[in-house]
């Protein structure tokens, strides 16, 4: 009955760089549990990623895997959808990756709809670096460039993208472990580009900084605030206050890229 | 004729575990502890094979074989 | 037969150089004076099944370049300098994770916005030096649209052969004047393709030196899995900071080029046999140059022309050899004297060395250079 999360993961590659307690573990084995539910052939899936811990994740899982630069997970993705688009085309970055430096790339593809599955991790700090504050770290919250308490205010990533058109966005955290598979295998189901951001924990240089006692308290807090679609329906605006909404946001049809553009190679008469 | 509880095997790759607490802390009927640095089986026939702990460890140091 | 002929731009012969070589995959992001490229690539790739997209930016541009490259395309982007420099993070990339690619840069004035719609040749060394860290790089000067075209073939076939990213670098006036091309007819270029590689998935690596200094590429996609990475790697592509590999990689991604430079390096010697003076030159002001050497040879002055065809690597053997035959160089581009430099470091004082550098908008003129063939002592 245990799960056999060694069939996706490259023979010799664990343990993982990550620290102890971070949620990334968690999240990729519920991405390892929906490509095994959705039987993904690891020589027909790509796994894009660009910088950061949460971008080392591709190393582990052995199918074609490309670690890019710092932002640009979404175009090099991009690159290789449209090249080869019967490929699953799968993108893991965290919240700075994802929304600061590669902010740009990543709201066009939500806009073009490109048929990927983009898995973000935010763990509300750039971690690799050693804890400076990122696009998503609470306004007055602490990280190391922001000694006094952050001044700005932060992303909503599953607001972004449904505002840039991505056709699927859905959201998860790392304590409730056994959603996350079952979110990103909808998400990969999904025609079209989907997000999927999971919330997550950074006990090394978030947590400490921001009066988490220990890692535990940090699950505890994702637990506390999470709050399921349907159960926020019933809620007042009052009780709503201070949580997060999780599960699927946001699901529509709309046409995808490649076939959009085989329409043009149509077209232009490039099928013959 | 008494039935024996089947028990499950709770394998803790110790290499891979960095101790974190997670497996101890949310383990419902508490069969984990820390031995050291790493996690340990405490008490194995509370096990309800609920897979909480191999579901939750970050480091995939936790194999609970259960039929 | 007679041949297929147009009468083009350089930029319009570069699209369908690209088409020619095989060119299937297009990534670009619209700048002046090199959309002409994308333009025609919109029309013609999708004739042909191939892929155009228009990024968001010109980093994305690259970024989906060496993606439709790794997924097995061979792959275009068009720029010029302010794109050149946004893409040199991403072209570094393309060198250490050994992706091949082709970069078309017009070159325009600069830096920054600089003078959009004014020639320049300013970018030969952002196309060199652009990029942070060791590498090799190759760069292609057309001087014709002809040749455009024919560069644009040369650029691919290297880029294959060697894994790696290859500049072309057209300047302005190449890039937007028309002329007369000729089609190629199948088979009449060398049409080179990267090596697939022989041994089954189970055994393949991305960076296998067992099969030389340049392993081959598997194609995302084609069956086999790998990883891709820009740290500093192993031969099976996984990140390492062991410093024996590290070292023996980065030396080897320079061997590529360093050991095949006499293939690698084209030029083009014109009345050079008995000349007493050379003139170096490259791209559109190579043709002001020829125009002078053969007025100035009228003039009873014997100069001759050392056109660079290759800019990088840089021609170091020949200008070499000519520095222990001629008395001076005359090195006229449309820079503060980039060329000039690399003359002089080739030259190594044996020879004098006059510039001529206009960075005003305004080509070279032959005037110029025939005045300056006369200063030479």
């Amino acid at each position: 009955m245990a799960f056999d999360y060694e069939k996706y993961i490259r023979p010799g590659k664990l343990p993982h760089i990550w620290c102890p307690g971070c949620g990334h573990g968690i999240v990729m084995k519920g991405l390892i549990r929906a490509m095994d539910s959705l039987n993904l052939v690891k020589e027909e899936t790509a796994i894009v990623s660009g910088i950061g811990c949460a971008s080392r994740l591709p190393g582990y899982i052995d199918c074609c895997t490309l670690h890019t630069a710092h932002g640009r997970a979404a175009a090099f993705a991009t690159g290789v959808k449209m090249a080869k688009p019967e490929m699953n085309v799968i993108l893991v970055g965290g919240d700075g990756d994802g929304t600061a430096i590669g902010g740009n790339h990543f709201i066009h593809a939500c806009r073009r709809n490109i048929n990927m599955t983009y898995i973000i991790l935010n763990n509300y700090i750039y971690g690799m670096t050693g804890g400076q504050f990122s696009p998503c770290t609470p306004t007055g919250h602490k990280a190391s460039t922001t000694p006094y308490g952050n001044p700005d205010p932060g992303f909503d990533i599953a607001k972004l993208a449904i505002g840039a058109g991505a056709s699927f966005v859905a959201r998860g955290t790392a304590f409730h472990a056994n959603q996350i598979d079952k979110l990103i295998a909808e998400a990969i189901q999904h025609k079209g580009f989907s997000v999927v951001e999971i919330l997550d924990d950074c006990p090394t240089t978030y947590g400490r900084r921001n009066k988490y006692k220990s890692v535990i308290e940090m699950m505890n807090r994702l637990k506390e605030v999470a709050v399921p679609v349907k159960a926020a329906e019933k809620m007042t605006a009052e009780q709503l206050q201070g949580k997060v909404l999780t599960g699927v946001l946001h699901k529509v049809e709309r046409p995808e890229y490649c076939e959009e553009y085989a329409k043009v190679i149509e077209r232009a008469g490039g099928n013959k | 004729m008494s039935e024996e509880k089947k028990l499950p095997r709770i394998e803790i790759i110790e290499k891979y575990c960095k101790g974190c607490h997670i497996c101890v802390e949310f383990c419902p009927t508490k069969v984990l502890e820390m031995k050291g640095f790493v996690a340990s089986v405490k008490d194995l026939e509370k096990c309800i094979k609920c897979m909480q702990c191999e579901l939750r460890c970050p480091d995939f140091a936790i194999k609970v074989h259960a039929e | 037969m007679s041949k297929k002929v147009g009468f083009l731009q350089g930029n319009e012969a570069a699209a369908h150089g690209a088409l020619y070589a095989g060119c299937k995959f297009f990534a670009g992001y619209p700048i002046t004076p090199s959309t002409e490229v994308s333009e025609v690539l919109s029309i013609e790739l999708p004739k042909v099944g191939g892929k155009f997209i228009q990024m968001e930016d010109e980093i994305g541009a690259m970024a989906a370049l060496l993606g439709g490259a790794l997924a097995g395309q061979k792959a275009l982007t068009s720029t010029s300098g302010p794109g050149l420099s946004l893409k040199q993070e991403l072209i570094g990339y393309g060198c250490i994770a050994e992706i091949p690619c082709v970069v078309y840069n017009v070159m325009r004035g600069g830096p920054s916005t600089g003078m959009p719609t004014g020639p320049s040749q300013s970018d030969v060394m952002c196309a060199k030096w652009g990029t942070h860290g060791d590498h090799a790089t190759i760069a292609l000067m057309p001087a014709s649209v002809q040749e455009t075209y024919d560069m644009i073939v040369r650029a691919f076939n290297l880029a294959e052969k060697y894994r790696m990213p290859v500049h072309v670098l057209p300047d302005e006036i190449v890039a937007h004047m028309r002329e007369r091309i000729e089609f190629r007819e199948p088979g009449e270029l060398e049409v080179i393709d990267r090596t697939a590689p022989s041994v089954p998935p189970s055994e393949y690596k991305p960076y296998d030196t067992k099969f030389g200094d340049v392993p081959p590429l598997a194609a995302f996609g084609s069956g086999y899995k790998f990883h891709v990475t820009g740290l500093n790697k192993l031969p099976d592509g996984f990140p390492t900071t062991k410093a024996e590999y590290v070292q023996a990689e980065e030396e080897r991604q320079i061997r590529k080029v360093t050991a095949n430079i006499d293939e690698i390096v084209e030029f083009e010697e014109f009345k050079l046999e008995d000349a007493e003076i050379c003139v170096v030159a490259y791209g559109s002001t190579s043709r002001s140059a020829r125009y002078a050497v053969n007025e100035a040879r009228e003039q009873g002055i014997k100069v001759g022309m050392f056109r660079i065809k290759t800019f990088w690597p840089f021609p170091d053997k020949q200008i070499k050899a000519l520095a222990e035959k001629v008395k001076g160089f005359i090195v006229p581009e449309m820079n503060l004297g980039m060329c000039s430099l690399e003359v002089e470091r080739c030259a190594q004082g044996k020879a004098q060395i006059l510039g001529i550098n206009r960075v005003d908008g305004e080509p070279i003129n032959p005037e110029q250079i025939i005045e300056k063939i006369k200063e030479v002592k």
